[in-house]
């Protein structure tokens, strides 16, 4: 290979990195307050919340299968979140009676009660052999339903500012070192423990790259499934738990389709829809394509009806470059 | 014009970290029949797939009829006159097989001026090539309707109907009958007369020297030389295509079977015509072979035993403890490990890397701080595997899927040896992997039976069993119908107790 070509190899190869600098880049000389604090804490914040949901994902597209009910669980895990958080003194107060709840109580009771969704979901998967897509489908407007019935389809207010303190404050008060980013990196990082030095993560990989091959090599592939599925949905619990928080008010509508941006992000950071591959760090890379490629859009006053249009242009090409990578060189 | 059909002259491709060929040529003529041999790895069919398109050469030309061409795709391959019968078949299982056959190039008529597939055409054309060629099957049954080997004869029509000049036919004799294969020797003398030119890969001696005209042998991606067939022999073949002399066939045996380990009784599939009522004893540090005919229902036994299949009755008892057997975890646990027979679909990960397909199964014994791997002892252990077993890769990082059949048998072995069981079943241990990989595969086995470890060896080549077992355990359509050990393991009492109820078909 001469040498024109490898630099070719490696600009096609690392298109996603590179295509996510080039546009801040850009962006960045065109319009100098791109690059202020507030709108770095914007992006990190934005960022953040969708890596989690995308991590949340990202065990169960390795394996083989998928979750289509992640972005009503998000939305779902929001509401119960602020109905369990509201101020003393609010009066439209879902449950009037509740005492002062530690918000760390409710974030534990929230991801514990969700895995109970997960567990579900896997189960339906690998025991009933339903096809992941049709199954969590189903669970997805079964979660809407019951998110619709549980708010009586009214939006809710007046959170604790404690608890909206954890998503919109900083540390040290320095304006682009959200909480949201800390908790992110600290998640990425234990994932990456996860995905890499433990058992569970060499056999989710083994089971995303041959389900049959793990069976005969002594995997319990249901409980691992199962396990998946639990996991996927207890960072979607946290996920919602966060976005409530963020936004200040949720609604049974919040969360829906984010499933598919972090199918997107997850996939355009090169994991593979046929199982056995991806990383935390190509996650990361993939999801922030995304949100950068929206605020830089909303930064040139490109209106939201263009800005779909070129995310699915960006979606599809992203993907084309990325899976040369792993298509048999012929 | 000279008399060579097609010429491949100095050839060369590569894949990441691997040089698949150096500097192959190969010139085949009109109207004759030229073998391809070597090991698995050594290069055959990356050739041939080069020839027929689906891999682009790095550098080299090919020649076809006295002028340079490149081939682009297999469909240009087969425009050009190039046919190919694949290794690993291709079918549309639920389509019938005149669409099977005539896939992408279906007759056409028009109705209104608008072009239809003309179902009649292609159905009345394929009932005559079915007919020219000696089969009797209906151009309109679905394919998953026929046998393997069937769909490997229909397969073979396909590759005739094109009426293609040059036809690659890649192991095409893999699944078939002896009759069947008959039949396609008779297709092959057909073409031959036409003016065809054959290249015929198979790891069946006998086959090559009986239909091939030259031979071509190569070794590691380079070409070893070509000579007509009738100047060579079994040793000539086997000596050029290892590179060295095989003095024996099988290793020395060097077990002494102790006293019984494992008592399987009474297994009985829940599947009405599979095994049924089988029992068997397994001894310390023994080699015991499973003999038996296509559908004697040895894997499905094995699977049973391992936890992979349900059973109606049965049970295992090892050193005079009952197992409870449910699935391939509780066997492992029990010390019983299982290499498939399937490799590509039971056995390898193939996106996965050397590393992890060794590690897998072992991977609680390798824990630091009771949850984190040790990278370092795993990769010791990896290291450790791939020199005793002479894996032939790259790293220890490559993805399996690029190692040849042979090497990632050799990976699936290790997988096992890692996990040290008591009790080894090896289910076809040696199916397409060549001569030289087939002798170091048979030194682990004996060296594991001198262990102390108990093998079950089940094998289609009775060859192989009665060179290696200490006893043959035969099997006929789901039942035990005999053990023979020492003078006794003879081809003939094999073959008798296989086919014992089906003599009179």
């Amino acid at each position: 290979m001469n040498k024109k070509k490898q630099i070719k190899e490696l600009l096609l190869n690392n298109a996603v990195i590179i295509l996510m600098i080039a546009s801040a880049v850009i962006v960045g000389i065109l319009r100098p307050k791109f690059l202020s604090a507030t709108n770095l804490r914007n992006l990190i914040a934005n960022t953040s919340v969708r890596f989690i949901i995308a991590l949340g994902i990202s065990g169960v597209l390795i394996m083989r299968n998928n979750d289509l009910s992640a972005g009503r669980q998000v939305g779902f895990a929001a509401c119960i979140t602020a109905t369990l958080l509201q101020t003393a003194d609010y009066a439209q107060k879902v449950f009037p009676d509740l005492p002062q709840l530690p918000i760390w109580l409710v974030l534990l009771f929230l991801m514990a009660g969700f895995s109970i969704i997960g567990i579900v979901n896997g189960l339906v998967v690998s025991v009933l052999h339903v096809p992941a897509f049709i199954a969590t489908l189903g669970t997805q407007t079964i979660v809407y339903g019951i998110c619709l019935v549980f708010t009586g389809s009214q939006p809710i207010g007046g959170l604790r500012s404690d608890y909206t303190a954890v998503a919109s404050g900083s540390l040290f008060d320095i304006v682009f070192i959200p909480y949201l980013g800390i908790i992110a990196l600290l998640l990425g990082i234990f994932m990456w423990f996860l995905y890499n030095k433990t058992v569970y993560g060499k056999y989710m990989y083994a089971i995303g790259g041959n389900g049959n091959a793990a069976e005969v090599s002594g995997i319990n592939t249901v409980a691992m499934t199962v396990k998946s599925y639990m996991l996927a949905s207890a960072l979607f619990a946290l996920a919602g738990f966060l976005l409530g928080g963020k936004a200040g008010g949720t609604s049974a509508s919040l969360g829906s389709g984010y499933e598919l941006q972090a199918i997107a992000g997850c996939t355009i950071g090169g994991v593979s829809v046929n199982g056995g591959i991806g990383t935390v760090g190509g996650i990361l890379a993939g999801v922030m394509v995304f949100e950068l490629l929206k605020i830089t859009m909303q930064f040139m006053g490109v209106t939201t009806a263009y800005t779909y249009i070129v995310q699915g242009i960006v979606i599809v090409i992203a993907i084309a470059l990325d899976i040369r990578k792993y298509v048999a060189k012929k | 014009m000279s008399d060579n059909l097609l010429e491949m002259k100095n050839i060369s491709k590569s894949f990441p970290g691997v040089k698949a060929l150096e500097d192959v040529s190969l010139a085949l003529k009109k109207g004759s029949v030229h073998a391809l041999m070597g090991e698995n790895g050594a290069g055959k069919s990356t050739l041939m797939k080069c020839l027929f398109g689906i891999y682009s050469i790095d550098s080299g030309s090919i020649i076809l009829n006295d002028k340079e061409i490149k081939i682009l795709n297999p469909f240009d391959a087969i425009s050009k006159g190039i046919a190919m019968v694949h290794q690993e078949l291709q079918p549309i299982p639920d389509r019938s097989i005149a669409e099977n056959i005539y896939c992408g190039r279906y007759p056409t008529k028009r109705i209104m001026g608008i072009k239809v597939v003309d179902h009649k055409k292609m159905n009345d054309d394929t009932k005559k090539l079915l007919d020219s060629l000696n089969m009797g099957f209906e151009p309109t049954a679905k394919l998953s309707t026929l046998t393997t080997s069937q769909m490997q004869l229909v397969e073979i029509a396909k590759a005739v109907s094109t009426d293609a000049k040059i036809v690659i036919m890649d192991e095409p004799t893999s699944s078939l009958t002896s009759r069947e294969v008959d039949k396609l020797f008779e297709i092959i003398e057909n073409l031959k007369v036409k003016g065809c030119g054959i290249i015929y890969i198979s790891h069946k001696i006998e086959e090559i020297l009986r239909i091939s005209d030259e031979v071509t042998i190569m070794r590691d991606g380079q070409h070893i030389g070509t000579w007509p067939a009738n100047e060579l022999s079994d040793e000539k073949i086997i000596t050029r295509m290892v590179g060295r002399e095989l003095i024996n066939l099988y290793p020395p045996k060097i077990n002494t079977p102790g006293e019984v380990v494992l008592k399987v009784r009474n297994f009985t599939s829940i599947h009405d015509n599979s095994f049924k009522d089988v029992s068997f004893d397994l001894r310390k540090g023994e080699i015991l072979g499973v003999a038996g005919l296509v559908g004697a229902r040895r894997t499905e036994l094995m699977e049973c035993i391992f936890g992979l299949r349900g059973k109606l009755t049965g049970s295992v008892n090892y050193l005079g403890k009952e197992l409870t057997i449910k699935k391939p975890e509780d066997a492992i646990k029990s010390g019983i490990a299982l290499l498939t027979e399937d490799r590509r679909g039971t056995g390898i990960f193939g996106v996965l890397s050397v590393s992890d397909n060794v590690a897998v199964a072992s991977l609680h014994d390798y824990l630091k701080y009771k949850i984190m791997l040790d990278d370092k002892a795993i990769q010791n252990l990896v290291s450790e595997n791939v020199e005793k077993l002479s894996i032939k890769t790259p790293s220890n990082k490559t993805h399996l899927e690029n190692l040849s059949g042979g090497n990632q048998q050799k990976v699936i072995i290790s997988r096992w040896l890692a996990k040290d069981p008591d009790i080894l079943i090896m289910d076809e241990p040696t199916r397409g992997i060549d001569v030289g990989a087939k002798y170091e595969i048979y030194t682990i086995i004996a060296a594991l039976a001198r262990e102390g470890k108990s093998i079950i060896m089940v094998s289609s080549e009775m060859g192989e069993l009665i060179g290696m077992a200490d006893r043959i355990m035969v099997m006929c359509e789901g039942s035990l119908t005999g053990f023979l050990s020492g003078e006794d393991m003879e081809q003939e009492k094999i073959m008798e107790l296989a086919t014992r109820f089906i003599k009179a078909s």
